[in-house]
C-alpha cells in the first residue's frame, strides 16, 4: 500500500505545532499501525533530515495503555475494541490519506509530537483509587467473604480499564467520567471496597474537576471509542454513588 | 573464582524463613522516617516493594521510564498466579508447590528461596483480594482456579486472561495510597542510568528525566532494582518495547554479579512472526493449553496442501493429525512445562511439519474443548437432543468466558477466527530466569543494593513454571524484601540524609553525560534499531532454543563485531535535552549488546542441558528418554555468577554451589 500521512509535529510543550505531510510506500496490510510508524521513522532517520516522530507506546499488545494517537479523528483509529498498537493496516486502503494527531484535551497537554502528558489520571487515582488495606498479608483468608459472581464479573469488567485516555480524547467536553467511574465502580461493587466508598467517590471526583476535565453529557462517545468497551453504566453508578455520598455525608 | 555465600539460614527448610524473620534486625518506626529507599521499576516487584516500604515508614523514591507506574510490563501477564491454597482439595500443599517449582526449574534454583516463595504464596492471594483485585469466582462466590503446565493440581488464580493487569493495578493502588500520603515520591518518565556507590555501598542513582533530558542525582540509604528481565536482547520477544536490562546492567558494571544469563524461557504459545517490519511478538497465554490441543499434520502431503491452500486444517481427520505432545508425554500431555513444549514444537517444525509459509507454526486447536463444554452446557440446560450447531454455539460461549480477550487479541492480529479454525502458534522469547545474583535477603554483591522480581535470578532455576512470575514478583515485593532490607538498614539509623554534592555523585553524573553526548555526536549512519535487529538475529539463531559450541563461538565473535560497529556507526538524531526516544534506545541497546556477549559466554561454559538451556551436545542418546535434555549434576549443579571486569569479553565466573537436602535430584520426566 502507498499512504499519505498528515502528522502533527510539535517540538515541545511550548511550540505551536503544525501538521506535516509524509508519504510511505510498501506498507504491508499485516503491519500494525505502530509498525507502520516505525517504518516511517526508520525512513526519517536514514534520510537524516528531520527527527523521527515521537509517540508513546510500550507493550504493543493492547494492555499497558501507553499508546494513544488520534487517527482520522478517532482515538485509536477506526477499528473498535482496540488500542492503536492493535490496529492493523488492513483496516486502510491503498492510496489513503491518514491524519494522525495527539489526544486533544485540556487535561492532557502535549509533550512532543504525538506524546501527551496523562499524569492527571495518576493524580485522580492518588485521591482515592485504592482500598486502605496494609500490605502485611495478614488479612483474612481470601475465601472468607464470598462475592456473588455477577458482582465480581462486573467489577472485573470495570477494572479492565487501561487508563489510555481515549474516553477523554473522544469526548466533546473532554470528560474523564468513564475513567473515574470505572475505578469507583470496581471498588463499590466489591464488599472490600464498600467501607470507603463515600470518601473515595467524593475525593476522586473533586480531583477530576481540579484537573480541568469536563462534565458528562451522555453522548456515549467514550464508551464507543474505549478499547476495552467500558460501559456507560459505570458513569451512572458513579453518579449514584456520588449523590448518595453528598446527601448522607460521612 | 570464588565461592559465593547465599546466607541461607540454618534449620529445617520449613522453619528457615520464620526463624530468619525472628532473628534479623528491625528498624524502629521513628528511625524509618529518617531512611530513604530508591526503587527502580514499578511492576509487580517494584510496585509492591515501594508500597510496602512506604507503608512501613521509609521514605521511598520510585522510578519508572513509562508515563505512569501502571504501565510496567507485568501488566501484560495473562494466565494467572500460583498459590498453595488447596481450595480445590486436590492435594496441594506448600511442599508440593515448592517441589513442582524446583523440579520445573530443572534443579537449578536455590531450594531455600523456593520454599519461602511457596510459603508466602498463600498470603499473596489474601492480600490481593483485600485490595479489591477481582479474581475469577465460581457461582458460590468463592475463588476459581485453573491448571498450568508442569503440575498435576489446580492452584492458579486468575482474572480472565488479564491477571497481570489486575495484580499490577492492585500494587499500583497500594502505591497510590502512599503517593497520596507523600510517603512515595513518584518519578515517572525517568530512567536510571547509573548506580552511585559511596564507600562501597549503594547510595543513590543517576536518572534522566526523559521529557526534559536533565540528568538528576538521587540519593538513598538503599537501592532496589526491580526493572524486570532482559528478553529484548533477542529484539523480538513478548516483552514490551521499552523493557530493558539497563538498570540491572549498570549495577552489574558497578560490582553486582550477574547470574545464569543463558537461562531464557522460550514460551511455546506465541503468535508466529510475519515479516521483517515486525516489532514484537504476542503471547497467547499458557492457560490455553488447559483446553487447546497442540498438533501438526501426520503426513507431509497434508502440510503441503495446507500451505498451498488446497486443504484447511479443519478438514483433516483425527487419524491424519499428530498430537505430538500427547503422543510423547502421555502423563502431562499438552500441559508439559514450557521448555519441553517449545522444543517439541521446534522438533516438528525442523522436520518439515510447520504449517505456515515460514514453516514455523503449529496448531493450537479448541474444537474438542468447544464440543465438550457445549455438551456439558446442553446437559445442564436439559437440551437432550441439541444439534451439533447448538452444541458448538454453547461451547463457544463457555470458551469465550474463559479466554475471550485472548481470542479477540488473536483475531485482531491475524485476521483469523480461532473459534472456527485452530490458532497457529510458535515459541518466542518470553522471560529470563537469569538475572542479578542475590543472596537469601535479595541483596546483590553490592552492599545496600537489592534486586527483586524478574531482575534477580533466584527462584526459577533454569525454567520457570507458568503463573510463577507473578507469584515471585509479589512475594519479593510485599513479603520478603520489606523485612530483609530492614536487617541492612538497621545499620543506617544514624547516617542521616545522603548528600548528593559529593565527588561520587558528580563523577557518576559526568560519566553518564559523556556516554549520552557520545551517542548524540557520533555522526554515524545506521539506526539504533538496525543494530538491535542484527543482535537479535544472532541471539535467536545461535543462542536460542538449541545451542552448540560452534554456534556459540560464532555468536560471540559476531556480537563483538556488532558492538564495535555500533559504537562507531550508530546514528542518534535529536538532542539530549528534550524527549528523545532514539537516545533512550541507543543507551539500552548498548547494554543489550554487552549482555548478549556475556549470555553467549555463559551458554558456552554450561556444557549441559537444563531447563530452557538446551545444549545439542548434551541429550539422552537412548532409552525411553531418547532426545530429551541431559543434565549434568556432577559438574553443573551450581549458579554461574559473572563479575564485570571492564572488558565485556573477559568476564570472571564465580560459583554458588546448589545443594538439595529436601528434594532428590532426578531426571525430570513428564512422560
Amino acid at each position: 500500500m502507498k499512504l499519505t500521512l498528515k502528522i502533527w509535529r510539535q517540538k515541545n510543550a511550548t511550540d505551536k505545532g503544525a501538521i506535516k505531510t509524509y508519504t510511505l510506500d510498501n506498507v504491508s496490510e499485516h503491519m500494525s499501525f505502530l509498525e507502520m510508524m516505525d517504518v516511517l521513522n526508520e525512513q526519517l532517520i536514514t534520510e537524516g533530515k528531520e527527527e523521527p516522530i515521537a509517540f508513546d507506546h510500550d507493550c504493543r499488545e493492547g494492555i499497558c495503555g501507553m499508546c494513544s494517537m488520534h487517527i482520522n479523528g478517532e482515538p485509536h483509529g477506526p477499528d473498535r475494541g482496540v488500542t492503536t498498537c492493535q490496529l492493523h493496516m488492513r483496516k486502510f486502503n491503498d492510496g489513503d490519506t491518514i491524519y494522525i494527531e495527539p489526544f486533544r484535551a485540556k487535561g492532557f497537554p502535549v509533550v512532543k509530537d504525538l506524546v501527551v502528558d496523562r499524569s492527571a489520571f495518576d493524580r485522580i487515582q492518588h485521591a482515592g483509587g485504592f482500598i486502605s488495606v496494609p500490605t502485611s498479608g495478614n488479612t483474612q483468608d481470601a475465601n472468607a467473604t464470598p462475592v456473588p459472581k455477577a458482582d465480581a464479573d462486573k467489577a472485573f469488567d470495570a477494572a479492565t480499564c487501561i487508563g489510555c485516555g481515549a474516553c477523554v480524547a473522544s469526548c466533546k467536553n473532554a470528560s474523564a467520567m468513564l475513567f473515574v467511574s470505572a475505578k469507583v465502580s470496581q471498588f463499590s461493587l466489591l464488599p472490600q471496597g464498600k467501607v470507603e466508598a463515600k470518601r473515595r467517590v467524593l475525593n476522586m471526583v473533586e480531583q477530576m474537576d481540579k484537573e480541568g476535565f469536563g462534565n458528562c453529557t451522555n453522548t456515549g462517545a467514550c464508551s464507543v471509542e474505549c478499547p476495552k468497551g467500558i460501559s456507560l453504566e459505570n458513569i451512572a453508578r458513579m453518579n449514584r454513588e456520588y449523590l448518595k455520598a453528598t446527601i448522607s455525608g460521612e | 573464582m570464588s565461592v559465593l555465600d547465599a546466607k541461607i539460614p540454618e534449620g529445617p527448610i520449613k522453619d528457615k524463613w520464620t526463624n530468619h524473620k525472628n532473628k534479623i534486625n528491625l528498624v524502629n518506626p521513628a528511625n524509618k522516617r529518617l531512611i530513604d529507599v530508591i526503587v527502580v521499576g514499578t511492576g509487580l516487584a517494584g510496585g509492591s516493594a515501594a508500597a510496602s516500604l512506604a507503608e512501613m515508614g521509609y521514605n521511598v523514591k520510585a522510578f519508572c521510564f513509562q508515563d505512569s507506574p501502571r504501565r510496567a510490563h507485568s501488566i501484560a501477564a495473562q494466565g494467572g498466579i500460583n498459590a498453595a491454597k488447596n481450595y480445590q482439595n486436590d492435594g496441594d500443599s506448600v511442599y508440593r508447590l515448592f517441589y513442582d517449582t524446583v523440579k520445573g526449574g530443572d534443579y537449578r534454583s536455590r531450594e531455600a528461596n523456593v520454599y519461602r516463595l511457596a510459603e508466602v504464596s498463600t498470603n499473596i492471594i489474601d492480600q490481593c483480594v483485600a485490595q479489591g483485585v477481582p479474581f475469577a469466582r465460581e457461582y458460590g462466590g468463592l475463588l476459581d482456579n485453573r491448571s498450568f503446565g508442569g503440575v498435576l493440581v489446580s492452584r492458579t488464580f486468575y482474572a480472565k486472561g488479564q491477571t497481570g493487569q489486575q495484580l499490577l493495578l492492585g500494587a499500583y493502588s497500594a502505591m497510590n495510597r502512599q503517593i497520596g500520603k507523600g510517603k512515595i515520591k513518584m518519578y515517572s518518565r525517568h530512567e536510571m542510568l547509573d548506580l552511585v556507590k559511596v564507600d562501597g555501598k549503594a547510595r543513590g542513582i543517576i536518572a534522566r528525566n526523559t521529557v526534559t533530558g536533565e540528568l538528576e542525582k538521587h540519593s538513598a540509604h538503599a537501592v532496589v532494582i526491580a526493572s524486570g528481565g532482559y528478553g529484548n536482547v533477542f529484539f523480538l520477544s513478548t516483552n514490551a518495547m521499552g523493557s530493558n536490562v539497563t538498570a540491572a546492567w549498570k549495577i552489574h558494571k558497578k560490582g553486582a554479579y550477574f547470574a545464569n544469563p543463558c537461562y531464557t524461557q522460550i514460551h511455546p504459545t506465541c503468535i508466529p512472526r510475519s515479516g521483517d517490519y515486525q516489532s514484537k511478538l504476542t503471547l497467547m497465554s499458557e492457560s490455553l493449553r488447559n483446553d487447546g490441543r497442540i498438533w501438526v499434520p501426520k503426513h507431509l502431503k497434508d502440510v503441503e496442501a495446507i500451505k498451498n491452500g488446497t486443504k484447511k486444517p479443519t478438514e483433516l481427520s483425527e487419524d491424519e493429525r499428530d498430537y505430538y505432545l500427547e503422543r510423547r508425554y502421555p502423563a502431562f500431555g499438552n500441559l508439559v512445562p514450557r521448555d519441553v513444549a517449545s522444543r517439541a514444537a521446534k522438533e516438528r517444525c525442523d522436520a518439515g511439519f510447520g504449517v505456515n509459509e515460514t514453516g514455523e507454526a503449529v496448531y493450537l486447536d479448541f474444537a474438542s474443548a468447544i464440543e465438550r463444554y457445549g455438551k456439558e452446557k446442553a446437559t445442564i440446560l436439559g437440551e437432550v437432543d441439541a444439534s451439533t450447531e447448538r452444541i458448538k454455539a454453547l461451547g463457544e460461549k463457555v470458551v469465550e468466558n474463559k479466554y475471550g480477550n485472548l481470542f479477540q487479541m488473536y483475531e485482531k492480529i491475524t485476521d483469523e477466527n480461532p473459534y472456527k479454525t485452530p490458532m497457529q502458534i510458535y515459541p518466542a522469547v518470553h522471560y529470563t530466569m537469569g538475572g542479578v545474583w542475590v543472596d537469601y535477603n535479595l541483596m546483590t554483591t553490592i552492599p545496600g543494593c537489592y534486586a527483586a522480581g524478574e531482575a534477580n535470578f533466584s527462584d526459577h532455576g533454569a525454567n520457570r513454571l507458568g503463573a510463577s512470575a507473578l507469584m515471585q514478583g509479589l512475594a519479593d515485593g510485599y513479603f520478603v524484601l520489606p523485612y530483609t532490607i530492614g536487617d541492612y538498614l538497621a545499620g543506617d539509623i544514624r547516617t542521616g540524609p545522603i548528600p548528593t554534592d559529593t565527588p561520587e555523585f558528580d563523577d557518576a553524573l559526568n560519566d553518564v553525560k559523556a556516554r549520552l553526548e557520545k551517542f548524540i555526536n557520533n555522526n554515524g549512519t545506521k539506526s539504533v534499531d538496525s543494530f538491535h535487529k542484527r543482535l537479535g538475529k544472532v541471539m535467536w539463531n545461535k543462542v536460542g532454543m538449541a545451542r552448540n559450541e560452534k554456534g556459540l563461538k560464532e555468536a560471540i565473535d559476531e556480537i563483538k563485531e556488532i558492538r564495535e560497529e555500533f559504537h562507531r556507526d550508530v546514528y542518534v538524531p535529536g538532542d539530549m535535552y528534550n524527549l528523545n526516544p532514539e537516545l533512550e534506545k541507543a543507551s539500552r541497546v548498548s547494554d543489550f549488546i554487552e549482555l548478549g556477549e556475556l549470555f553467549a559466554n555463559d551458554a558456552l561454559e554450561r556444557m549441559e542441558s537444563c531447563g530452557g538451556h538446551f545444549r545439542e551436545e548434551s541429550a539422552e542418546e537412548d532409552g525411553p528418554q531418547k532426545g530429551e535434555a541431559k543434565r549434568d549434576d556432577v559438574n553443573y549443579a551450581h549458579v554461574s555468577a559473572w563479575e564485570w571486569t571492564g572488558d565485556p569479553s573477559a568476564p570472571v565466573m564465580h560459583k554458588e554451589k546448589l545443594t538439595f537436602n529436601d528434594i532428590e535430584l532426578k531426571q525430570r520426566s513428564y512422560k
